[in-house]
């Protein structure tokens, strides 16, 4: 079997949308939940800042801005082909 | 009688919170400080009926009891200690309704930990806008306490809430939250609770996950607490990060029955502007545009009533020594004192516009766009984009921007920003930029719409900004840290300023100027006064004796010049600025500058009204009225030349605009730091900075 990388909220296009599946980094998870970014919520990737980094998504009704770093600890569950 | 009921407002960050504040208690509020650490304590107080006043204390945004920065720590630092003075008999949460689940979580905290709480629903409009609707009825019902419709920023809601507060006071209603705890936590907490007499189970469970986060426990119970965790192999984060998934599933499911989507949700009007103001070219335009704006106004638009009151307070001093009779006490107070308070309330106009342009950038929401904007630049300085609004607060004072710095959760990030924030140009530097830049920039227009003056001005402001940027860069290569920094921030929709929150900031800022600056300057000219009044033994006497005798032709007004000036050389003052002299001569500065130099070391400010004083002394009070005018007249004695030649006054300009002379500047940074090292090396490296560079202007303009 073939193993995916996983696929992270720093992999979204603009427009996309993912639903989180866990995170990879624990100190980093707590501030994530505490903004409301729960496995099984619907994130969107609004926009890319100019360069690059941070990005803006929209979670739980709301818009948060995050650095690509820290975006690439949300992991997505794998979308359904 | 009781003493006042304290109650709390508590909620996340943008939730309506300081509307709320200013709402309830208007004007009669006052800022202080939390015993222990710097962040400012805002209290106010309210009239609920005849007979009840309470006090309400305005703690800082945050999402949660568990804190990341220093600001978000004096949360948890009040909430949890029922011994804090502060320690509220209410908490009202003020919820953003348009964003209800992630602001419920707070108020699930701070009811768990027994405070008696109210739901305080702000900003319906905007989740009405959303397609969204509330029952707030409903939801009091599940929730078992008090909700509160509130429009925060119209005032309306504000006497239902006194009402039910008056009520719950009465009743303490709290709130029955979700089972958190597993056996673990459990035993935890029961020991907790023995040992520190703790009622509250949620309570007793934060002292052991939070111990090293509440100083007020002191090094002895936070040892033990982490003892107790240690005993039980007790992991904190995998406690929280539980606690905070089943307190969301426990708010989903309040909120499913109370909350109906009415509409499909259109694009916002916020998520249309931020295509516009985050793009990448014209983002960066616009931002550019709003700081040049932001210059040219306070340059062009402050001078009118800076010029009145220069001449109010020139004419009142003319009017004063006209009818009354020549002596030391009145010079004392024309000379002095009224010299002295005339350089104080010159800048209110410039404080004022700076603080309300500041003020319209954070309420309308676009200064989290700048954060963004900027985060990835300002990173490779050693800061955050959280830095940002340190840094262009600084543009009007470093002491509140200083503080601001708290929010940056990383202790590297925030420290280089404390530390190259003072570079930025404060607008007690402005009075001082803006006599010179007048002495020697013309005014005139470039390109027909440019003020050359203005962007002189703005010169000096990027010029201190870019220094701040490459001293932040090389402590980003000195300063070795393991801890990681994060950026995780809410963009807040954009909403218009709130016109009375903008004017309450104005106020706020010029009033702490005014009693804070104003006490310095106005003792220091007072000393001032003295010291350039008299001389040592009868010296001045003598020099006054000396130049009768040699100029026995001159007329009358030249003798009075000649020995005023005499006069002051040979006083205190002129003593110490002789005796500065050589180290400063190379700067192109004369001895009276020395003066200057010296006195405005306590705070920059003070330079022009140590000049004003220094030049009132020794001028010709006839024709010789505004400041201005009495530094272009003003004639070196050695050269013959103009004292405040293109060379001295650009050196002058650079001087100040590195040099850290600001008391309470740094005091604030020894506060901030804890210790004297980071204030040291602060003040060092910029005064060499400052020297070194007025040097190479002062020769290069020679």
């Amino acid at each position: 079997m073939v193993k995916f990388p996983e696929k992270t909220v720093a992999d979204l296009n603009i427009g996309e949308k993912g639903i989180i599946n866990n995170f990879k980094d624990v100190s980093m998870s707590l501030k994530l939940l505490e903004m409301g970014c729960l496995p099984g919520t619907e994130v969107t990737l609004d926009f890319i800042a100019p360069l690059g980094c941070p990005v803006g998504i929209t979670v739980a009704g709301y818009h948060l801005s995050l650095r690509k770093r820290e975006a690439a600890t949300i992991v997505l569950k794998p979308s359904q082909v | 009688m009781k003493e006042k009921k304290i109650i709390a407002l508590l909620g996340n960050p943008n939730a309506g919170k300081s509307s709320l504040f200013n709402q309830l208690t208007g004007l009669r509020q006052k800022i202080g400080n939390f015993p222990g650490v710097t962040v400012d304590k805002k209290v106010g107080f309210c009239r609920l009926d005849a007979k009840t006043d309470i006090e309400i204390l305005d703690l800082p945004g945050t999402y949660s009891i568990y804190p990341n920065s220093l600001d978000e720590q004096v949360v948890l630092e009040v909430l949890a200690n029922p011994q804090n003075p502060e320690y509220p008999d209410l908490a009202v949460v003020v919820a953003d309704a348009s964003n209800l689940k992630r602001n419920m979580l707070l108020f699930e905290q701070v009811s768990d930990l027994g405070i008696p709480t109210i739901l305080a629903l702000n900003m319906l409009d905007v989740a009405e806008e959303m397609g969204l609707s509330i029952n707030s009825g409903k939801l009091s019902k599940i929730l078992g306490v008090p909700v509160v419709e509130l429009n925060a920023r119209e005032g309306i809601g504000i006497e239902g809430l006194k009402y039910t507060i008056l009520n719950q006071l009465d009743l303490k209603k709290t709130h029955i939250n979700p089972t958190i705890f597993d056996n673990t936590s459990e035993t935890i907490a029961s020991e907790v609770r023995k040992k520190y007499n703790i009622s509250n189970r949620y309570l007793a469970l934060q002292y052991a996950a939070q111990s090293h986060k509440m100083t007020f426990l002191g090094d002895a119970a936070q040892k033990d607490l982490q003892a107790i965790i240690e005993k039980y192999d007790f992991n904190p984060d995998s406690f929280q990060s539980s606690e905070t998934i089943s307190r969301y599933h426990d708010i989903s499911d309040t909120l499913t029955q109370v909350v109906h989507e009415t509409g499909i949700k259109k694009e916002t009007i916020s998520e249309k502007l931020d295509k516009i103001l985050l793009h990448r070219i014209w983002g960066y335009a616009i931002f550019l545009g709003i700081l040049f704006l932001i210059f040219q106004s306070v340059f062009s638009f402050a001078e009118y009533p800076m010029d009145l009151i220069d001449q109010s307070v020139a004419s009142l001093n003319d009017w004063l020594k006209s009818v009354l009779p020549e002596s030391a006490l009145v010079s004392l107070l024309t000379d002095g004192l009224i010299a002295g308070i005339g350089g104080v309330i010159i800048f209110i106009p410039q404080i004022a516009f700076l603080f309300a342009f500041i003020s319209i950038l954070e309420e309308s929401g676009y200064m989290a766009r700048v954060v963004v904007l900027m985060d990835k630049l300002i990173r490779r300085f050693g800061m955050s984009g959280k830095s940002v609004v340190p840094l262009i607060s600084s543009m009007a004072c470093a002491v509140p921007a200083i503080m601001s710095a708290r929010t940056i959760g990383s202790w590297k990030d925030r420290l280089i920003t404390i530390m190259v924030t003072p570079l930025m140009s404060c607008s007690a530097r402005l009075p001082i930029y803006t006599i010179l830049i007048a002495l020697v920039v013309p005014d005139s227009k470039v390109l027909g719409i440019f003020n050359m003056q203005g962007i002189a001005l703005m010169g000096l402001y990027l010029l201190g900004f870019f220094s701040a940027l490459i001293a932040g860069w090389l402590m980003k290569l000195i300063l070795k840290s393991k801890e990681r920094s994060y950026f995780i921030m809410e963009l807040p929709t954009y909403k218009m300023p709130r016109w009375k929150q903008v004017g309450f900031m104005i106020l706020e800022k010029v009033k702490t100027f005014v009693f804070e600056a104003g006490k310095v300057i106005v003792a220091i000219s007072i000393v001032l006064w003295v010291l350039a009044s008299y001389g040592p033994g009868n010296e001045m006497d003598e020099a006054e004796k000396q130049v009768t005798r040699t100029n026995p032709t001159a007329t009358k007004e030249e003798l009075a010049s000649k020995i005023a000036s005499v006069k002051l050389e040979h006083s205190y003052a002129g003593h110490f600025g002789k005796f500065i002299e050589p180290v400063i001569e190379p700067l192109g500065y004369d001895w009276k500058i020395g003066i200057a130099l010296i006195t405005s070391f306590a705070a920059r400010e003070v330079f022009v009204g140590t000049v004003s004083t220094i030049y009132s002394i020794g001028a010709d009070p006839e024709d010789e009225t505004t400041i201005k005018q009495r530094l272009r007249n003003e004639i070196n004695a050695q050269t013959g030349k103009p004292t405040f030649s293109v060379a001295t006054s650009f050196s002058l300009l650079i001087f100040y605009v590195f040099a850290m002379m600001c008391m309470s500047t740094i005091a604030t940074v020894y506060r901030e730091t804890k210790g004297w090292k980071w204030p040291v090396i602060q003040l060092a490296y910029m005064s060499v900075l400052a020297y070194v560079a007025a040097f190479m202007v002062y020769q290069f303009l020679k």
